[in-house]
């Protein structure tokens, strides 16, 4: 009795400063759950909005602040700290994907925000409850309502994002990825159109989602009972200090990675991507795309890279296989869609490929040398480039309708050349970046990685991803031919006139999809400058 | 690299001008003739650059109005441009040539997709990347303005041809990917053995050729470039999207595509493959030569059979590339300085042929050898320049090809008794597909569907006479020209380590030539 009561209770040392980025973004969207309960519904569309882009925009003026702070450590090749008790890692890598996150999120606010598409009304379900196609639902409609709920949900999945990548320890990484994916599996239900294949989307996320969470949580306990330590730094220790592989460390990487795999929507753990991406309201799939993408390979990243980097040579061959699987499925099914939408999704399931190519590499720290790129390096710039052009992407979709709402049909799309050739003009260059033509981000994106995995030795591997990437040129021309070389069937479709706000979104993304093409040595360099992983 | 840096950036004005010119052509009003007037004049401004570009040049000289400036740091990658004789010969040829398109598609994209303005814009845009490619003395930029090309002729064929033409436009852009991204295989390559090396990352043509590159790592790498450029010359057997993309494309765009284009591919080979991987292309010697032979004759048997004319004249193409393939890597002085006047050579004759041909099918509206005949006697000026242009082709005495092909094979003739031999065969078979499609179209009696068949206009002989008579100028005192090829020649053999064998039977009556 004694003994425990002379232990003196040590406060944990929280340096706020440091985690401000969190901080406001969870702040901002518990104030957000408060304006729901107590603001006037007329007002709260304004009020959510603005808060919720201020918040975010407060969040990133922090992580300038705070990148603008970190010392170098003393390796020479990280900078920032551990904070929070070991749970948190404010380190350059992380920095860096905070600032994308937060800059992705704040564009899908934009487009969250859209209300003259819809005739002054957000996109969003106004009444998730009503069942479609009843008279609540037509009650709904009548009265204009809104589900402004939409602003915080958003705010608690980016609180999630940036926890994800910058967890030092699995359970937080765990919690991060729950915080993450919970709001994102509800926003993906609340089409305001279409609204079963919408529930259907959130339906299958939720189910295969939560499925994917339990083999991470699994993987999890089987790599404690391994090396006794949930910390990443105390696992590599655990890696590098035996010899031999062991049976608990190889199952718990494998369902890591599994978890892992699932979020970046990598093969075999690609399902639900096309029908999530098609079903959820368009605004929402941008957002998803961009900015889940961004914080999931963070996280990859960072538990193999630090706390399974000893056991690369465990995990290497797996993740060939994952790769060239990943790309040749996405690529290939590709080819067959006829959805803009699914499209999309296939082609964010061959990036996925592409990004792990690059992740493969591992070229990092000491193995690189002088102005070498390296694999981080490499795969952060994938991720602005790829982030950039994706939400440009589909923002263009939200704004290509006929009566029915946004017209995703592949063959609605013919003639829209003629009709809107900005609009087109636009979406043609955006897919010429997915496909990795020079003079656009994608081409020095791909550059990046194939460079990294060469470096690695995964040169097979680049062979196969040039491959997949001439296969998946053919289904992004095909886009382009009905655009621009077909006549329009009927009546054709129409380009709605958005507000500012899409078309804000819509001129960011092209423009740093041209300048990330052109001029993309400022981010090399910012990527460089963030440097490695803190151990 | 030896040259001076220019004070004023000449090359910069060449590229930007251009592509300034199509914004100034997208901005004009989309009524009457002043988008096609505001093309011709910027274009004709570009000629005269380059005329005043090739008049302070320097024949001794190596590299010259040499740019240079860190463009991506980490790749490595400078915009560096540059020009020696091979570059600048083929810098004129485009320059002369825009304009002249562009004088002679004159009506043709009234009837187009898209507006006149965006042809003549996406014109103007092909004209200043290709001049870029031409000028590039660094492989990543290079490689951007290749496949950079690539997008302006997808929409010019895709915009403004025939009824297949969308399915030859995805076809020609897909073929030339698939190469392209081969390419860039090897680029990412050539990455990873200069950034182990101690002076980092460079993609400069300069350090390319002195790096260290292993034998086995060389030829992988050199396959990479290698098939991307056979896929743009085109050999055969990744020809096939030509004759469709040719076929389809009004006929400035196949000018364009052939006369220039297509020259990338070649260019590419002499400034690239042979300069970086002196091992590797000596090693590939044989095989490259077999191929290029093969395109030789099959590429003329094949027009001998076409019906249709526009085909023709692309399969002539296939088969006078294999010519200059043949000429690069017979790697003997001859052979390549008679390639590389090959490539300016066929880029006017081609020109000419196809010009003439498309006002020909524009007055008939057919594109079949069997919808004419008689020509000759209604439209005489029609019949006189295409068989000017056609007698180039099949490199008659006289005019410009047949020296440039005389060089080829005399300088083949050294090192292989049999491809030269066979070559030679190409050269019978072209004067049967050239006069047999003039004797078919031209001569006999009058058809009732050609009766009425005006001749020329001003407009049109004035986009032609510059052609024939360049043809007929460098035909009789080709020197100005050689004079500029033959010392980048010189100084490619050098590096790629390779000196003429010596004639042998020469030797035995004169004792040792010089």
């Amino acid at each position: 009795m004694n003994a425990l009561a002379v232990e003196p209770f040590n406060v944990p040392h929280i340096s706020y400063g440091k985690l401000s980025p969190l901080l406001i973004v969870f702040g901002v969207a518990l104030v957000g759950v408060l304006v729901e309960a107590y603001a006037p519904r007329e007002r709260r569309y304004l009020i959510q909005s603005v808060l919720a882009t201020l918040g975010l925009v407060a969040a990133l003026a922090a992580v300038v602040v705070v990148a603008a702070q970190a010392s170098a450590n003393n390796d020479g090749s990280s900078l920032g700290t551990i904070e929070a008790e070991g749970a948190i890692a404010v380190d350059g890598p992380s920095l860096f994907i905070w600032g994308t996150v937060l800059i992705f999120s704040i564009m899908s606010m934009l487009l969250f925000a859209e209300r003259r598409l819809e005739g002054g009304i957000t996109a969003f379900a106004g009444q998730a409850a009503a069942l479609p196609g009843t008279e609540a639902e037509r009650e709904a409609a009548l009265r204009g309502i809104e589900h402004t709920e939409v602003f915080p949900l958003a705010m608690f999945a980016i609180g999630g994002m940036l926890l994800f990548p910058a967890a030092n320890d699995l359970l937080t990484m765990f919690v991060a990825l729950e915080v993450l994916s919970l709001p994102l599996y509800l926003l993906c239900g609340l089409a305001r159109r279409r609204r079963l294949i919408s529930q259907e989307a959130a339906l299958k996320y939720f189910l295969l989602g939560a499925f994917s969470s339990a083999f991470f949580l699994y993987g999890i306990a089987l790599v404690y009972g391994y090396a006794g330590s949930f910390e990443l730094a105390e696992i590599d220790t655990a890696v590098s200090s035996t010899t031999g592989a062991s049976g608990l460390l190889l199952t718990g990487m494998a369902l890591l990675a599994v978890g892992l795999l699932f979020k970046v929507s990598a093969a075999p753990f690609h399902a639900w991507t096309p029908d999530v991406y098609q079903g959820a309201p368009t605004a929402v799939t941008a957002f998803m795309a961009a900015c889940t993408k961004v914080a999931a390979f963070g996280a990859l990243l960072r538990v193999f890279y630090v706390g399974l980097g000893g056991a690369r040579w465990d995990w290497e061959p797996l993740m060939w296989l994952v790769a060239a699987l990943t790309m040749a499925i996405g690529s290939i099914i590709a080819i067959t869609q006829t959805d803009i939408k699914r499209m999309l999704a296939y082609s964010s399931i061959a990036h996925a490929g592409f990004l792990i190519t690059g992740f493969i590499g591992a070229q990092q720290g000491l193995s690189i040398a002088g102005e070498e790129i390296s694999s981080l390096q490499a795969v952060l710039f994938y991720l602005v480039a790829y982030g950039f052009t994706t939400i440009g992407a589909f923002a263009v979709v939200t704004v290509v309708r006929d009566a029915g709402g946004e017209t995703t049909h592949l063959s609605r799309w013919a003639g829209l050349g003629k009709e809107a050739p900005l609009v087109a003009g636009v979406f043609a260059f955006f897919l010429l970046a997915f496909a990795g033509i020079p003079l656009t981000s994608g081409f020095t994106g791909k550059w990046a990685v194939f460079t990294s995995a060469w470096s690695g030795g995964a040169w097979p591997l680049v062979v196969v991803a040039v491959l997949m990437s001439v296969v998946a040129a053919f289904f992004y021309v095909r886009v382009i031919v009905v655009m621009f070389f077909s006549d329009p069937v009927g009546d054709g479709p129409t380009v709605a006139v958005p507000s500012a706000l899409t078309t804000v979104a819509i001129t960011v993304g092209a423009a740093m999809t041209l300048l990330l093409g052109v001029v993309p040595q400022p981010v090399f360099d910012l990527a460089r400058h963030a440097g490695e992983f803190i151990r | 690299m030896s040259g001076s840096e220019a004070a004023i950036p000449w090359l910069t004005i060449l590229v930007l001008l251009p592509l300034l010119g199509a914004g100034a052509v997208l901005a004009t009003p989309r009524r009457g003739a002043l988008p096609k007037q505001v093309a011709f004049t910027v274009s004709l401004a570009t000629f005269v650059v380059s005329v005043a570009v090739a008049l302070q040049f320097d024949v001794d000289e190596g590299f010259q109005f040499v740019e240079e400036y860190s463009w991506i740091a980490t790749f490595g990658a400078h915009y560096a441009v540059g020009l020696d004789g091979l570059g600048l010969v083929l810098v004129l040829l485009t320059t002369i040539l825009t304009p002249l398109v562009i004088l002679a598609s004159w009506d043709d994209a009234d009837s187009g997709r898209w507006s006149v303005n965006s042809f003549f814009a996406w014109m103007l845009v092909l004209e200043s990347l290709s001049i870029g490619v031409f000028a590039a003395t660094d492989v990543l930029l290079f490689y951007v303005l290749f496949e950079a090309t690539l997008i302006p002729i997808y929409f010019l064929i895709g915009g403004f041809g025939g009824a297949r033409r969308s399915y030859a436009a995805v076809k020609f852009l897909l073929y030339s990917l698939f190469g392209g991204f081969l390419m860039l295989a090897s680029v990412v390559g050539l990455y990873v053995v200069t950034a182990a090396s101690a002076s980092g990352p460079s993609y400069l043509l300069e350090d390319l050729m002195n790096a260290d590159i292993s034998t086995s790592t060389g030829r992988w790498l050199f396959l990479g470039f290698f098939i991307a450029f056979a896929v743009k010359a085109p050999m055969w057997p990744v020809h096939t999207w030509l004759p469709e993309a040719a076929s389809e494309a009004t006929p400035g765009t196949s000018v364009l595509l052939v006369s220039v284009l297509d020259k990338i591919g070649t260019f590419g080979m002499m400034r690239f493959c042979l300069n970086i991987f002196p091992e590797a292309s000596r090693w590939a010697t044989p095989v490259v030569m077999t191929l290029a032979v093969i395109s030789v004759i099959y590429g003329a048997l094949l027009a001998i059979g076409q019906q249709d004319i526009r085909r023709l004249i692309a399969y002539t193409s296939v088969s006078h590339f294999g010519f200059i393939v043949l000429g690069i890597f017979a790697m003997t002085t001859q052979a390549q300085a008679g390639a590389a006047l090959y490539m300016f050579n066929h880029g006017l004759s081609t020109a000419a042929l196809f010009l003439v041909t498309g006002f020909l099918i524009s007055r008939r509206g057919s594109k079949m050898i069997d919808d004419y005949g008689g020509v000759e006697k209604v439209a005489p000026v029609l019949a006189g320049t295409f068989l000017l242009a056609g007698l180039s082709s099949l490199s008659l005495p006289g005019l410009s090809p047949f020296v440039s092909e005389f060089l080829v094979l005399a300088g083949t003739f050294t090192v292989s008794i049999t491809a030269a031999v066979v070559a030679t065969l190409g050269i019978v078979l072209a004067a049967l597909y050239i006069l047999y499609m003039y004797q078919r179209t031209m001569t006999g009696p009058v058809r009732e569907s050609t009766q009425n068949l005006p001749d020329l206009r001003p407009r049109e002989i004035a986009a032609l006479a510059p052609l024939l008579l360049l043809i007929v100028v460098l035909g009789f005192f080709p020197k100005p020209a050689l004079d500029a090829l033959n010392p980048p020649v010189d100084r490619l053999l050098e590096q790629v380590g390779v000196s003429d064998p010596e004639p042998t039977v020469a030797s035995d009556e004169e004792g040792p030539s010089k």
